[in-house]
């Protein structure tokens, strides 16, 4: 029963985390560009819905708001400092984006403060559902993992099956002749840095209502992002969905039952030691494994 | 060409001096405080050293060192602590007693950094581009977690000890005599990689950053000129970080986080990129920077952004290359 509810809460942290990857998989495979800032846009995101579900109300609203603000500011920032950038070396892009982030978090706690904002959920997302097999599961966990799912088919669907999706694949396979061909390049980037975007304050938003909307939330999530991307190879969708649930079910799973684990050999104190230190770094563990076996990650074209 | 290089010398030899005198005159004017800072400034600048040995001159995008800086200091902080409880830090496979003696920490530190850095190294290096990038990052990520979880050394609150280790002959705690200690070690690490940098690694080192083809043709084999590079490098941040452990008697988990990294790499780009100095004005300007923009506006940190963004976008040869009116890497 407990398995069952871990085995749950990793597939919805695993969920979030892919909608995070998503975005930064699509940047760097079409652009090839490292966006350290694309954590402050998950950031954006769940300010947005904090303060206009608190504005207005409605959750809904807040998480509509979610997506046009994210959206909004990666269009932003793609045009006055990325544009700049896909020219540059990776050095450049990471110092510039670095800088993004101490402008984005110092901006944003100059506007609302350092103190954690808080997102209520609406009455009908609260509460538990039962599950078969007599789990009682909180349902917005479920509507996190229902998200994420959505989110993975409709960006498969984009991908695959829409002009856009063709024109982003060309834009991976050869920047040059999809301009020589009429397509307008500069939109194109922009238009995919702004769908990223959306996708990371999505997140931003959806977790925002679990945990607490602060400034420095997007950073950790930024780290766990890129472990994903790396596992799940640079540029592949599929690769960001498998290693992020791969990542959200060790670190669950980890946590939940390493303790137990060594308590079976070690004493109780130092179990819970032992086994919280392994627990924290067991998905760089799974990070180094699959580096090891295929450096280029599990889905990945090229390095 | 020879110009060229006798006008940068004769910069990095006039940073280092303006460092050392801006420390002896706010000695003589009883100026503690700017003394401390002049410290830092010579700990960070030791610390962008280090990391310029990988990054500038062997393009290795690093953005994992705080490992390094965070493993000296808490090499550091723990060799220490024991010491003052008069506590072995192990006892299998054999004993190792805590320790005051910088002469003793420093190589400590040193290889413990090195050898974290040759695991690293080792599994890093097997990717390169945007993947190395991040690689580095979650590894020094993953320390960084570690030592938050590990309850025994603090912890989220790290470790304080609040007696600074000793140095024969001299007194640790007066500003001016740890100043020397720092200053003279980074000018021993510059020395040491003007040296490295013209050596047959060196140039081995610069030949693999600029065509790693090439270099595979005429029978060198990069990733192991790039490990040694990378081992290098962290064993110089480690004696950062050992001091500037020493320089605060506290270590946290702050030390080894993604921004002391960003930092680091900060100090090296802000002052040139494969610049021997470059670091060193690097690092001092952000102290000077962080000191002043933090008395104007709680917010400073936007406006470093601001600035640092400036730079990037429009003088990618950082400050040096300004005045050299020369891009990056001869």
């Amino acid at each position: 029963m407990l398995l069952a509810e871990q085995a749950l809460n990793g597939l919805q942290y695993g969920m979030m985390l892919f909608l995070m990857a998503a975005g930064l998989t699509l940047v760097f495979g079409v652009m090839g560009l490292i966006n350290l800032a694309h954590g402050s846009l998950y950031m954006t995101g769940a300010f947005a819905c904090a303060v206009v579900a608190a504005a207005t109300g409605s959750f809904w609203l807040g998480l509509a708001a979610s997506l046009a603000a994210a959206a909004a500011a990666g269009a932003l920032v793609e045009i006055a400092v990325i544009r700049r950038l896909y020219a540059r070396d990776h050095l450049d892009q990471v110092l510039a984006t670095f800088a993004l982030i101490l402008v984005f978090s110092e901006g944003t706690r100059w506007l609302f403060g350092s103190f954690p904002l808080y997102l209520k959920l609406p009455p009908s997302l609260s509460g538990a559902v039962l599950l078969p097999g007599g789990l009682h599961y909180p349902l917005f966990r479920l509507v996190i993992i229902g998200f994420g799912a959505a989110v993975a088919l409709g960006l498969w669907w984009l991908i695959t099956r829409t002009r856009l999706g063709i024109r982003i694949r060309a834009g991976e396979a050869d920047r040059e002749m999809i301009g020589a061909l009429g397509v307008d390049i500069a939109r194109l980037y922009t238009i995919v840095f702004a769908l990223g975007a959306a996708l990371a304050g999505l997140a931003g938003a959806l977790v925002g209502t679990i945990q607490s909307v602060q400034v420095g939330m997007g950073e950790p999530v930024l780290i766990l992002a890129f472990v994903v991307v790396v596992i799940g190879g640079i540029g592949s969708i599929k690769g960001a969905f498998i290693g992020a649930l791969l990542v959200g079910m060790t670190d669950t799973l980890g946590k939940a039952l390493l303790p137990d684990l060594f308590g079976q050999v070690l004493d109780a104190s130092s179990a819970n030691t032992v086994g919280a230190s392994l627990a924290s770094v067991l998905i760089y563990v799974l990070m180094a494994v699959v580096l090891i076996l295929r450096p280029q990650g599990l889905f990945g074209a090229r390095s | 060409m020879r110009a060229m290089l006798t006008r940068d010398t004769a910069i990095n030899l006039a940073i280092l001096a303006l460092l050392v005198a801006t420390a002896i005159a706010a000695h003589l004017l009883g100026e503690g405080f700017a003394v401390t800072l002049a410290t830092k400034a010579a700990i960070f600048g030791l610390a962008g050293v280090g990391l310029n040995l990988a990054l500038g001159y062997g393009g290795l995008i690093s953005f994992g060192h705080a490992a390094f800086f965070g493993i000296g200091g808490y090499v550091t902080g723990i060799l220490a602590s024991h010491a003052a409880a008069g506590t072995p830090v192990a006892t299998l496979p054999f004993t190792v007693m805590g320790s005051n003696e910088m002469l003793g920490i420093w190589p400590m530190a040193m290889l413990a950094a090195g050898l974290a850095a040759l695991a690293i190294g080792a599994l890093s290096l097997r990717t390169s581009g945007v993947y190395f990038i991040m690689v580095t990052l979650a590894f020094a990520q993953m320390l960084y977690y570690f030592a938050i979880s590990w309850p025994r050394y603090g912890g989220e609150d790290g470790l304080s000890f609040y007696v600074r280790n000793s140095f024969p002959g001299l007194n640790t705690f007066a500003p001016i005599q740890y100043f020397a200690i720092c200053a003279v070690l980074l000018a021993v690490a510059l020395g040491f990689t003007a040296v490295v940098t013209q050596s047959r690694f060196g140039l081995a080192l610069q030949a693999a950053r600029q065509n790693d083809q090439r270099t595979v043709a005429v029978g060198i084999r990069p990733y192991a000129i790039r490990l040694m590079a990378f081992v290098l490098s962290g064993m110089i941040v480690g004696l950062a970080g050992s001091l500037y452990a020493d320089l605060n008697r506290f270590v946290s988990p702050a030390m080894l986080s993604w921004h002391m990294s960003g930092e680091i790499m900060v100090f090296v780009i802000l002052g040139g990129v494969g610049r021997l100095c470059g670091p060193v004005a690097g690092a001092a300007i952000f102290i000077l920077l962080e000191h002043v923009l933090g008395g104007i506006s709680d917010y400073w940190q936007a406006l470093l952004g601001l600035l640092l963004l400036a730079i990037v976008l429009f003088a990618p040869g950082g400050l040096i290359g300004i005045v050299t009116g020369r891009g990056r890497h001869a």
